[in-house]
C-alpha cells in the first residue's frame, strides 16, 4: 500500500515542501529510507519505529520503504519524523487514506510519542499556506507561532497518537492562537538614560536610528561603546508587523526564537573572531550568519580592525543589498540581511592617546588597512567616545539637564522616518541612508551656501565625491530630525563634523 | 620625456655603481643597520671590495672589470635621471664638504640644482608617526621657508617628511628630497604622488643609481646627504633614537647649525626633539626663527600666510581645543551642547583653525 504526506524543510529563512512517501508491502521486515537524508534523518526511523509501538500503534513487520521528495536536495534533521510516521500509519491503512490530503505535518517525534518543538515553524506555515494547505499539523509549543499566519489553520497536537484520534474524529485540538503581541515591555530595551554624559555619541546615535546610517565609534576600550551600542534598537522605530515577522522567521529558523513575533529588533554583537561564513552565513545547509540574526536590527562590530579580512570583505554584499546570497551546489539561496551597523574601534593599536601612543608606523598602517576599503564606503558616521575622566566633568555640566531617555529619542526618530518615507515614497530607499549617490543629490538639493560649505574650506583637505554624498545625507537626517525641509547650513557644519576624513592616515 | 644630462667622469660613475652593486652585501655586513656606515663609503673601490664583498668578491671585481661608463650614462640619462659627479661643475659645495661625499649625484625633477648653492637650503625632518601638531608645525616651517625663497630638503618618507614637502610646495618654494634608493624610484609607495609633485617642482636626489631599492643601512647615509644639503637642520618630533637625531648629528658634525621644535614634555614623538634643545639647539617655532638664524634677526622676513580671523561666538570653541580633544571634552571645558560644538568645529576647521585626525578628535592648527 502507498501513501505520501506532506511536510517542509527549511530552506535559508524560507521553507521548502518535502514530499513523505511510505510504501509497505510483503517481504522481508526492513525500513528503507531514501531521498538525500543526512545522519538525523536516517536515525528518524528509530525514533518513528518507537513512538509508533510507544504509542500502541502498528509498526508493520513488513518490507517498508520511505522516499523524501523531491530526492535530489539533501534532508537534513529531525523534522521529518511526524511526517515519515503519519506515512506509514496511512500506507498501513492505521488512518484512513485520503484522511490528510489537505494536511501538511511537520514535526520531531520523542521515543514516547510525544512532538517536540522545532524550528522554522513560522515558516513552515507560510510555505504550507502558500503551496495550498488548509491544516498544518505543529507541535503545541511550535503552534502560537505558526498562528501568527493567517489563513491556514494550525492544528497543534503533543503526541502522535492524537492524530490518530483527530483523524478518527475522538479529539479536538485546541484551536492555536497566536500568542498575545507581547505588551512593549520598555524594561527590556536598555534606556539611553543610564548612560552618563557621552551626549555627542547619543546624538551620533540619534541620527543614525534617524537616517538608518551605520556608525563608528572611536575611543579607548571600557568607555562604553558596547553600552551605547547595545541601546540603539531601543531607539529604532519599533518593528512594524512586517518586519517583526521576517524578524521572527530568521530567529525561527535559527532556533533562537521565544516561539511568539518577535517584540524587538535584534542586536547582535559577535566577537572579532568569528569567521565569514559566521558572519554572513554558510556551511551545508545554509545557516543564516550573525548578519542575519541582524536583520531589521544593529549590528555591532566591537574592534572592527580585529575582525578577518575575509569576514569583513563578505560584509560588502549585505551592506550594499541587505542581503546575502549563499550558493551551493546549484542553488542560490538568499538570506535577508538588512541591518544598522555599529562598528567601534580604538584609534591605534595601543589605544592610549595620541602623545603617549607607542605603536610603531608598521602597525599603524595595518590597522588602517584593515579599516579601510569598501566597508568604510558603507560608514556615514564616526563619533569619538570620551573617556572616563572627562565624563566626570561632562556631568557635573549637564546634571541639570536630566538625561533623556530611549522612548523621548525614539519619538522623534519615528518622526524622522516619517518625513523620509512621504519623501521617499516610489524610489528604491526606505530612509536617508539607503540612498545612493543619485537619489541623494536629487533629494538634497545641493545650493549655494551648501556648496559652499563643502568645498570652500582652505583649511580642511578636500573631500571626495562620496565623502560629500554621505555629508549630504546625514545632513539630510539632521534636518529630517528637527522636522525640516530644508537643510541648512547648520546641518551640513555638523554632519561634515562626522565624516570619516580621508587624510593620510586613512590614504593607504 | 627628455633624457637627463650627465656631468660624471668615468671613474666616479664607476665608484658609483660599484656602490650600488655591493649595497646587498653592504646590508649583509652591517650587524646594526641602523648605525651610518661611517667610514665604510670613504673607503677607495679596492678596499670598498675587500671589505665589504666578502665571498662575493670576485663577483665584484668581474663587475668593476665589465663596467662601461658609456652604458651607464646611457643607463642613467634614458631614465630622465641627471648625474653630476664629485669634479663637475654644479655639485652642491655643501655636498663637496662631507667626509664621504657621493661620488656621483643623480637628481631627477624640474628643479635647478645650481639653487641649493645660492640661496641656504634648510633641512625638515622629524618623525614618520608624528602627531598633528608636528605635521602642522612642519607643513607651516615648509611652507614659510618655501616662500621665502629657501629650498627645503627632506627625505620624503611619511609624517614629518611629506608634509615639510607639502609645505613647500604650496608655498611655492623648492623642495628637494633625498631618496635612499634610486631617485625614479617612489619610497614609500604611499608618497608615490607626492614624488611626482617634488619631480614637478623641484628635486628628487639620490647617490644612487636609478632603480636601486632602498636597503636599510642606505637611510642614516642619506642623513649625511640631508645635512650636508642644508645649511640648517631643524627636527620636528623625533623619538630617542630616531633616523631624525642622525640627521641632526651629521650636521653637527659638519658644523651646521640645528635647531628643533619643542614638543610636550610627556609626548614619546617629541622626546628626541626636546633632548636636542637640552642639548643646545636652537629653538624653532616658525620659519621666521630660521629665518633669523641664517641671516641675522630681522634680516628677512616670513611672509606670514593671511589667516581669517575667528568669529566671537566661534572664539569660545577655539580656546577649549587642546590637543588631540574629543568633541564631548570641548563642549565639556565651554559649555555648550555637544551638538553646537560640533557645528562650531565643523566652521573652525572649514576655515583652517583647528585640524580634524582621521577617526576625530581636533587640534590647534597653529599657522595656516
Amino acid at each position: 500500500m502507498l501513501a505520501s504526506v506532506a511536510t517542509f524543510a527549511i530552506e535559508g529563512v524560507g521553507s521548502r515542501e518535502v514530499t513523505v512517501e511510505a510504501d509497505v508491502r510483503r517481504g522481508l521486515p526492513t525500513f528503507t529510507l531514501v531521498g538525500l537524508p543526512d545522519r538525523a534523518v536516517r536515525e528518524s526511523r528509530e525514533r518513528v519505529r518507537a513512538a509508533l509501538l510507544n504509542s500502541q500503534l502498528d509498526f508493520p513487520m513488513k518490507r517498508l520503504t520511505v522516499n523524501l521528495a523531491p530526492a535530489h536536495l539533501r534532508k537534513g534533521g529531525p523534522g521529518f519524523d511526524l511526517a515519515i510516521a503519519v506515512a506509514l500509519l496511512l500506507a498501513s491503512e492505521q488512518i484512513p487514506p485520503g484522511s490528510l490530503d489537505d494536511c501538511a505535518v511537520c514535526g520531531e517525534l520523542s521515543l514516547a510519542g510525544r512532538l517536540r518543538p522545532g524550528r522554522g515553524a513560522l515558516a513552515f506555515a507560510l510555505g504550507a499556506r502558500e503551496a495550498g494547505y488548509r491544516r498544518l499539523v505543529v507541535s503545541v509549543e511550535n503552534a502560537p507561532e505558526a498562528a501568527i499566519v493567517e489563513g491556514i489553520e494550525i492544528v497543534s497536537v503533543p503526541s502522535l497518537i492524537r492524530i490518530v484520534d483527530l483523524v478518527r474524529g475522538e479529539w479536538e485540538p485546541e484551536p492555536a492562537e497566536p500568542s498575545p503581541p507581547p505588551a512593549r515591555d520598555e524594561s527590556r530595551f536598555l534606556d539611553l538614560a543610564d548612560v552618563r554624559g557621552q551626549e555627542d555619541a547619543k546624538r551620533a546615535l540619534e541620527i543614525a536610528a534617524a537616517g538608518g546610517h551605520n556608525v563608528l565609534m572611536v575611543g579607548p576600550p571600557g568607555v562604553g561603546k558596547t553600552m551605547l551600542a547595545r541601546r540603539l534598537p531601543g531607539i529604532l522605530p519599533p518593528p512594524t508587523f512586517e518586519e517583526a515577522l521576517e524578524i521572527t522567521r530568521v530567529q525561527s529558523v535559527a532556533g533562537i526564537g521565544g516561539h511568539r513575533l518577535a517584540p524587538a529588533r535584534p542586536f547582535r554583537a559577535p566577537h572579532h573572531t568569528i569567521s565569514a561564513s559566521g558572519l554572513v552565513g554558510g556551511s551545508a545547509p545554509p545557516r543564516p550568519g550573525e548578519v542575519t540574526l541582524a536583520h531589521r536590527g544593529v549590528l555591532f562590530l566591537d574592534e572592527l580592525p580585529e575582525f578577518s579580512r575575509a569576514a569583513l570583505d563578505a560584509l560588502r554584499q549585505p551592506l550594499e543589498e541587505g542581503r546575502v546570497e549563499i550558493m551551493r551546489g546549484q542553488r542560490t539561496i538568499a538570506f535577508p540581511a538588512s541591518v544598522t551597523l555599529v562598528a567601534a574601534c580604538n584609534r591605534c593599536p595601543c589605544a592610549r592617546p595620541p602623545d603617549r601612543c607607542s605603536c610603531r608606523e608598521i602597525e599603524l598602517s595595518r590597522y588602517s588597512r584593515r579599516l579601510s576599503g569598501p566597508l568604510l564606503d558603507r560608514i556615514d558616521l564616526v563619533c569619538e567616545v570620551a573617556s572616563v575622566p572627562t565624563l566626570r566633568l561632562v556631568e557635573e555640566r549637564v546634571a541639570a539637564a536630566a538625561r533623556e531617555s530611549s522612548s523621548s529619542v525614539r519619538e522623534r526618530v519615528v518622526l524622522a522616518r516619517e518625513r523620509q518615507l512621504a519623501r521617499l515614497s516610489g524610489r528604491p530607499a526606505l530612509c536617508n541612508g539607503d540612498m545612493d549617490a543619485r537619489l541623494t543629490r536629487r533629494v538634497v538639493p545641493v545650493s549655494g551656501p551648501i556648496v559652499g560649505r563643502l568645498l570652500d574650506a582652505p583649511g580642511r583637505s578636500p573631500i571626495s565625491g562620496r565623502g560629500v554624498d554621505r555629508v549630504l545625507r546625514v545632513a539630510r537626517t539632521i534636518a529630517d530630525l528637527d522636522g525640516r525641509e530644508a537643510v541648512l547650513e547648520a546641518d551640513v557644519d555638523e554632519a561634515l563634523g562626522y565624516r570619516l576624513s580621508g587624510s593620510e592616515w586613512l590614504a593607504a | 620625456m627628455a633624457g637627463g644630462v650627465i656631468d660624471a667622469c668615468d671613474a666616479c660613475l664607476r665608484r658609483s655603481f660599484l656602490v650600488a652593486h655591493l649595497a646587498p652585501r653592504i646590508a649583509a655586513l652591517l650587524e646594526r643597520p641602523r648605525r651610518p656606515p661611517r667610514g665604510l663609503l670613504r673607503l677607495g673601490e679596492r678596499e670598498l671590495i675587500l671589505a665589504a664583498a666578502g665571498p662575493r668578491a670576485a663577483e665584484a671585481w668581474a663587475f668593476l672589470e665589465g663596467f662601461s661608463a658609456e652604458a651607464a650614462r646611457m643607463w642613467v640619462s634614458g631614465a630622465s635621471v641627471s648625474a653630476r659627479c664629485l669634479h663637475a661643475e654644479g655639485y652642491p659645495a655643501g655636498l663637496a664638504s662631507l667626509d664621504d661625499p657621493p661620488a656621483v649625484l643623480y637628481s631627477l625633477g624640474e628643479g635647478d640644482l645650481g639653487r641649493v648653492d645660492e640661496e641656504p637650503a634648510v633641512a625638515v625632518v622629524g618623525s614618520r608617526r608624528a602627531s598633528p601638531y608636528g605635521l602642522d608645525l612642519a607643513y607651516s616651517l615648509g611652507r614659510g621657508l618655501g616662500a621665502a625663497g629657501l629650498p627645503v630638503v627632506s627625505g620624503l618618507a611619511l609624517g614629518v617628511d611629506a608634509a615639510a614637502h607639502r609645505g613647500c610646495i604650496d608655498g611655492d618654494g623648492m623642495p628637494l628630497a633625498v631618496l635612499a634608493c634610486g631617485p625614479d624610484l617612489a619610497y614609500p609607495r604611499r608618497n608615490r604622488r607626492l614624488h611626482q609633485r617634488v619631480r614637478e617642482t623641484g628635486l628628487v636626489l639620490s647617490e644612487m643609481p636609478p632603480a636601486t631599492r632602498p636597503f636599510r643601512w642606505a637611510f642614516p647615509a642619506r642623513n649625511r646627504l640631508m645635512a650636508g644639503l642644508a645649511r640648517m637642520t631643524v627636527v620636528v618630533e623625533a623619538a630617542e633614537r630616531s633616523g631624525s637625531l642622525i640627521t641632526a648629528e651629521f650636521a653637527q658634525d659638519l658644523g651646521r647649525t640645528v635647531g628643533a621644535v619643542p614638543g610636550r614634555v610627556t609626548s614619546r614623538t617629541a622626546a628626541g626633539a626636546n633632548r636636542l634643545l637640552q642639548d643646545g639647539a636652537r629653538v624653532v617655532v616658525g620659519a621666521q626663527d630660521v629665518l633669523d638664524e641664517l641671516f641675522g634677526v630681522g634680516a628677512r622676513l616670513a611672509r606670514e600666510p593671511e589667516r581669517p580671523s575667528v568669529a566671537p561666538e566661534l572664539r569660545r570653541v577655539l580656546d577649549a581645543v587642546e590637543g588631540g580633544a574629543d568633541v564631548q571634552s570641548i563642549a565639556a571645558a565651554c559649555g555648550l551642547s555637544a551638538r553646537d560644538v560640533r557645528i562650531a568645529l565643523a566652521r573652525l576647521e572649514a576655515e583652517g583653525h583647528v585640524r580634524r585626525g582621521a577617526l576625530g578628535g581636533y587640534e590647534r592648527a597653529m599657522s595656516r
